[in-house]
């Protein structure tokens, strides 16, 4: 089934002459996990903001095109409709934090309170998410007192104890560190196998490339490409796009290795490996 | 006389909560970069060097003077930090407003902290910024502008708080380039990062930081050896170090140059 899908979406900020969304156009099954990479004001942030309804409820601005959510016409449902059915984690998670509540616990309990989500099952899933997120500690803190990586985690803990159907993710990991980002991606992989579908915009192209089931490349408001993480990280013209391909990738292209099935350079570090090993055979 | 210097230091926000547990460091000329997990104290830290905390206990010295006994402003002059949230530091309604105002605070005439503030704009490809206000531009280009802003400052210690945060590609070269300028110039510049990549490419010296105390000091290529550590602080090896690890290579590679550099050699 198709969870999202996007015909011809254009979109202007108001005062702004450019177009920031330039006729884009896309569809998501349900349960897939999409990566989206490309450089700075590639789009991708307003991308989020159009799938959730913020793009143009809350910005306003000039908007034409089709965005559909769970089959939920975006431009014609409001933001609170929209809520229970898509969620976004803030590219910065200073913007998601509610201000009404003083501890973390409370925190979480803001999106379930407004769903109107019996006490039992709130508590169930707030605790889940707390040790999900690693959060079971600080949970009496107030949720301003914590460290930027802290706080980011709390952001995604709110919005996956609201458990919509899609989530978007507007760099989640970027204050986390190198364990807490996998666990992450890891976590986020899990739900999507669950049936919930998943867009997340992302730096890190290793990460992306091993957990990702499609990546779209976005560049100056458009979609250059939306593909397999081999095929889109082999592309000869990447770097253009201000994204570099992983370091698997780039070693793999420095010695011309490829996958003899595919045609592709491998994307992630499991699959350098066994080609490297392969080829190393080959040489001796 | 070291640039800094950072004597039995504790610190705690509350009552019973440790952050920072009897650390002991000075800092001279190289290039600095402090990892470690959430919550670990890295930016605690930072702040106490730059004197907007004062230590629980324990002393720091910045050349010499204790930071109980300066200001915050005087200290200024010698240690500008990047806040690892841009809008921590920004609040002009311009941005050649906002990057001007360390400088002029600090004690930069009219000129001279315009001409380093558009100096310091080029430099991060603003230029074309300088009347806008900066609540209009996106997350990467606040903390780009948060970057110019201490650039200006020209202070002989430079911090970094994440500053790869939502950087693409050509970001993050921009921030590698302008570090290694300031290691050039004999700076000292201290940088608190996430990105084990970039870690390998920008520091002569790497501190590990795990729930407040000092885990692991040395190269990045002897830190980078050392996964089991590495691991337990919630840390990882660059990619590259991980694939010639298990492709069997003793050696720690801490980048892909490094490595098809070693393979030409050998063959």
């Amino acid at each position: 089934m198709k969870k999202i899908i996007v015909e011809n979406l254009k979109y202007r900020y108001p005062l702004s002459e450019d177009l920031a969304l330039k006729g884009i156009s896309f569809e998501v099954e349900e349960g897939e996990f999409i990566g989206i990479v490309g450089r700075n004001l590639a789009g991708k942030s307003t991308l989020c903001q159009a799938l959730v309804g913020l793009v143009p409820h809350f910005y306003k601005g000039a908007y034409s095109g089709k965005v559909e959510v769970s089959g939920m016409s975006v431009l014609n449902s409001n933001i609170s409709e929209l809520s229970r059915k898509i969620g976004i984690v803030f590219q910065n998670p200073f913007t998601q934090i509610t201000g009404a509540k003083l501890t973390v616990y409370e925190e979480v309990t803001f999106g379930l309170e407004n769903m109107g989500i019996e006490r039992k099952e709130m508590v169930k899933r707030i605790e889940y998410v707390l040790h999900l997120l690693d959060l079971e500690k600080y949970k009496d803190r107030n949720p301003f007192e914590l460290s930027g990586g802290q706080m980011q985690r709390l952001a995604i803990a709110s919005i996956i104890a609201m458990k919509p159907g899609i989530i978007v993710l507007d760099e989640p990991t970027s204050q986390l560190d190198p364990q807490g980002a996998e666990e992450v991606f890891k976590a986020v992989q899990s739900l999507s196998r669950e049936g919930i579908t998943i867009i997340m915009v992302e730096h890190k192209v290793e990460k992306i490339a091993q957990y990702t089931d499609r990546v779209m490349l976005m560049s100056d408001g458009g979609i250059v490409d939306l593909s397999t993480p081999q095929k889109i990280f082999s592309k000869d013209d990447l770097l253009d796009y201000g994204v570099q391909a992983p370091v698997f990738t780039r070693l793999c292209k420095s010695l011309n290795i490829k996958n003899k099935d595919t045609g592709l350079y491998p994307a992630t570090l499991g699959e350098a490996y066994e080609l490297m090993v392969k080829y190393e055979q080959n040489r001796s | 006389m070291n640039r800094i210097e950072v004597k039995n230091l504790r610190f705690s926000y509350r009552h019973g909560e440790e952050v920072l547990k009897e650390i002991n460091l000075t800092f001279n000329g190289e290039s600095t970069v402090i990892i470690g997990q959430n919550g670990a104290g890295k930016t605690t830290f930072v702040k106490l060097l730059k004197g907007l905390l004062k230590p629980t206990e324990g002393e720091i010295f910045i050349k010499g003077r204790n930071t109980r006994e300066v200001t915050v402003a005087k200290l200024a002059k010698e240690v500008g930090m990047v806040f690892q949230n841009p809008n921590d530091q920004i609040f002009k309604s311009k941005v050649i407003d906002e990057v001007m105002f360390g400088p002029l605070n600090i004690g930069q005439g009219m000129e001279e902290a315009k001409g380093n503030s558009l100096k310091a704009l080029k430099l991060l490809e603003l230029s074309d910024k300088v009347d806008e206000n900066p609540y209009d531009l996106s997350l990467s280009e606040r903390k780009l502008i948060t970057i110019a802003s201490i650039l200006a400052m020209d202070t002989d210690i430079v911090i970094f708080d994440e500053p790869t945060i939502s950087q693409d590609y050509f970001g993050k070269i921009k921030i590698k380039k302008i570090i290694k300028e300031l290691a050039e110039k004999s700076k000292l510049v201290i940088t608190i990062t996430h990105d084990m990549d970039f870690v390998a490419e920008i520091s002569e010296r790497v501190i590990v930081l795990n729930q407040g105390e000092i885990i692991l000091e040395g190269s990045a290529e002897d830190v980078f050896s050392k996964s089991d550590i590495l691991k337990s602080a919630y840390l990882e090896q660059p990619g590259i170090t991980q694939l010639c690890k298990r492709l069997g290579y003793d050696r720690t590679f801490l980048t892909l140059e490094e490595f098809l550099d070693y393979r030409l050699a050998k063959n």
